[in-house]
């Protein structure tokens, strides 16, 4: 076989898509007339119950749904009908505010741990405890001291991303080769110097894991945060959805979830490339 | 020795034992240095010759002792005394000009970005990597690279330069090279140097003065060959020279045996602050059969034969002087 391995698993991947596509129609379509009944109480049950169509939608209806919010994205009806890009511009505003905080704390702290063993053993005990914490589980405590539901969201997606930045990154600076400070030692280079010229581009590519981890989880929180916070959001606009037993708009809100996360896990793999040097 | 550009006083190194108490890698070691010369140290791995390396570099400190630099004892690393790592050591994400310039710009502070990279580009091109400024060390071959670990090392200029076996790493054409190249740019600047290494013929090639340490725990500067071949070698006839063999049979039979057997009685012979200066003479005649091993500085083969290679030199023991 001549052609590339990366054109046989596109062709590959497609043919899965379509047998999927397929699968799901084939099981969502209407099974015909299921029984004679008066048409006063067909029109009322509707066509699930008259031509055995499934209440779950087909690909089909989905896709126009789709569709139709690709057309309008940022339509605003109100609080309870707005358009996925408002919902989702709300979503990535929080993750990426919380996730930013994050950032501006975590990698300082992480430096402190990774360089000064006292504070690596000093801040052990409250990370190992904080770090299994659920994120949601902040939730009451910080909209009580908070007062804010969007501001809480925010805190959450903090709290929930602070953990693998800290880790990594203090693992990262720990693990930055003897012979390189030993280099910077012998250069006599000082203590801010050696961390913006070697610790820090030493460290970089598993900082970076560390925060391509951190915004998977943010963006997996914010959908769960929003669903109990309410208001705006994707989250908010799934959780509204089920109420209007629209399960259409739930699948289209699933799958731009899916869509949006993996375009900020791409950027951070991005990043990570950028920084990462070849030995 | 008259000049003790660099003097190691008396250090030791010690390290806590499992067993509770302490064990000594070496113990009240004394060596004394002068300006402009090249010190190689041979010995068995785990002898401490690194741990002696890294002390003089500031990145170890002594359990006791002092080393003295320009009449300065030395607290911690300085600028004023560069290291070649073995490992070369380079900034992976740096180019060959990022690595060189990052160590001039930290020896002078207040240049500006232009000079320190003209500096930087008159040691890359000393080394024979002009054009190659611009690349990584990851696209480098061993020997590049560690022609950049050298140019780094000299673009500071330091007072003493101090190598880790830094060519062991190499296949031996490129580290003949490298030898050469080493050779040439210390003899032209008048450089003092102190090289750690394993390869004998290294040694002879390279040093004026070839320190011998036994075996640790424990171990001792056991003797100084004073190197008799010309300061005017070169690789291709070097061990053409009547003394080349008796020298290097003389090193090789203290890696073999001596520095093994040395023991404790040896060892309390032995004048730690004045370790004995060797001079091996002509051609050694059959292998030191009857030299008594474990026995300081008394290569009695050497001896034997050394007053034909004297030249006339009186010494009260031929090829064999006190250093101090």
């Amino acid at each position: 076989m001549s052609i590339s391995l990366g054109w046989r698993a596109a062709v590959l991947s497609v043919a899965l898509f379509v047998a999927f596509l397929l699968a799901w129609h084939l099981a969502t379509r209407g099974a015909g007339p299921v029984e004679q009944m008066d048409p006063e109480y067909a029109k009322l049950m509707g066509l699930t119950a008259t031509q055995g169509k499934s209440a779950m939608p087909g690909p089909f209806d989905v896709g126009a749904k789709l569709w139709e919010h690709v057309k309008r994205p940022f339509y605003d009806n109100g609080p309870n009908d707005k358009g996925v890009g408002i919902q989702l511009a709300y979503s990535i505003a929080r993750v990426a505010i919380g996730y930013l905080l994050a950032v501006a704390v975590a990698v300082p702290i992480g430096f402190l741990i990774g360089m000064s063993p006292l504070m690596s053993r000093a801040l052990d005990p409250f990370i190992q405890v904080l770090k299994p914490i659920s994120p949601l589980a902040w939730m009451p405590l910080a909209l009580y001291t908070i007062k804010d539901s969007h501001l809480s969201s925010i805190f959450v997606i903090f709290i929930c991303s602070v953990w693998p930045m800290l880790i990594n990154t203090a693992f990262g600076v720990v693990g930055v080769r003897r012979e390189w400070i030993n280099v910077a030692q012998t250069l006599e280079v000082g203590v801010t110097r050696r961390i913006f010229t070697i610790l820090l581009p030493a460290a970089a590519p598993t900082i970076l894991t560390g925060m391509r981890i951190s915004i998977g989880i943010a963006w997996l929180v914010i959908v769960a945060a929003e669903m109990l916070v309410g208001g705006t959001g994707i989250g908010y606009f799934v959780w509204n959805e089920w109420n209007n037993l629209s399960i259409t708009n739930v699948i289209t809100a699933i799958l731009v979830i899916g869509l949006v996360g993996m375009m900020l896990d791409q950027i951070l793999a991005r990043l990570t490339r950028l920084v990462t040097f070849p030995e | 020795m008259t000049d003790k550009f660099i003097s190691i006083e008396g250090i030791a190194k010690r390290f806590p034992a499992a067993a509770g108490g302490e064990t000594a890698v070496f113990e009240d070691l004394w060596l004394a240095m002068g300006r402009g010369e090249f010190t190689c140290i041979i010995g068995h791995s785990g002898c401490g010759k690194t741990t002696v390396l890294n002390i003089l570099a500031g990145l170890d400190t002594p359990s006791a002792g002092v080393v003295i630099v320009d009449r300065q004892a030395i607290e911690g690393p300085s600028l004023d005394r560069a290291v070649i790592f073995q490992s070369h050591a380079l900034l992976p994400w740096r180019t060959v000009m990022g690595n060189v310039a990052y160590a001039v710009a930290s020896k002078w502070r207040r240049w500006s970005k232009h000079k320190v990279e003209e500096h930087a580009q008159k040691f890359i091109d000393l080394v024979g990597l002009t054009g190659a400024e611009r690349k990584r060390p990851a696209e480098l071959s061993g020997g590049m690279k560690q022609r950049v670990g050298i140019a780094r090392a000299l673009a500071i200029e330091p007072k003493i330069l101090l190598m880790d076996e830094p060519f062991s790493a190499l296949d031996a054409l490129t580290r003949g090279t490298l030898q050469d190249e080493v050779r040439r740019i210390c003899l032209t600047t008048g450089q003092t140097v102190f090289m750690i290494t394993h390869d004998v013929d290294e040694a002879i090639y390279l040093a004026d003065r070839i320190v011998l340490m036994t075996n640790g725990p424990q171990a001792v500067l056991a003797e100084i060959v004073e190197n008799p071949l010309p300061q005017d070698r070169h690789r291709h006839d070097v061990h053409r020279h009547p003394l080349y063999y008796a020298v290097r049979n003389h090193i090789v039979d203290f890696l073999v045996t001596r520095s093994r057997s040395y023991d404790d009685a040896a060892k309390n012979e032995l004048d730690r602050r004045r370790v004995p200066v060797v001079r091996p003479g002509a051609i050694e005649p059959v292998i030191a059969a009857e030299t008594r091993v474990g026995a300081p500085a008394r290569p009695g083969a050497a001896r034997a034969s050394a007053a034909a290679a004297d030249e006339g030199r009186p010494h009260d023991s031929p090829g064999q002087a006190w250093a101090g």
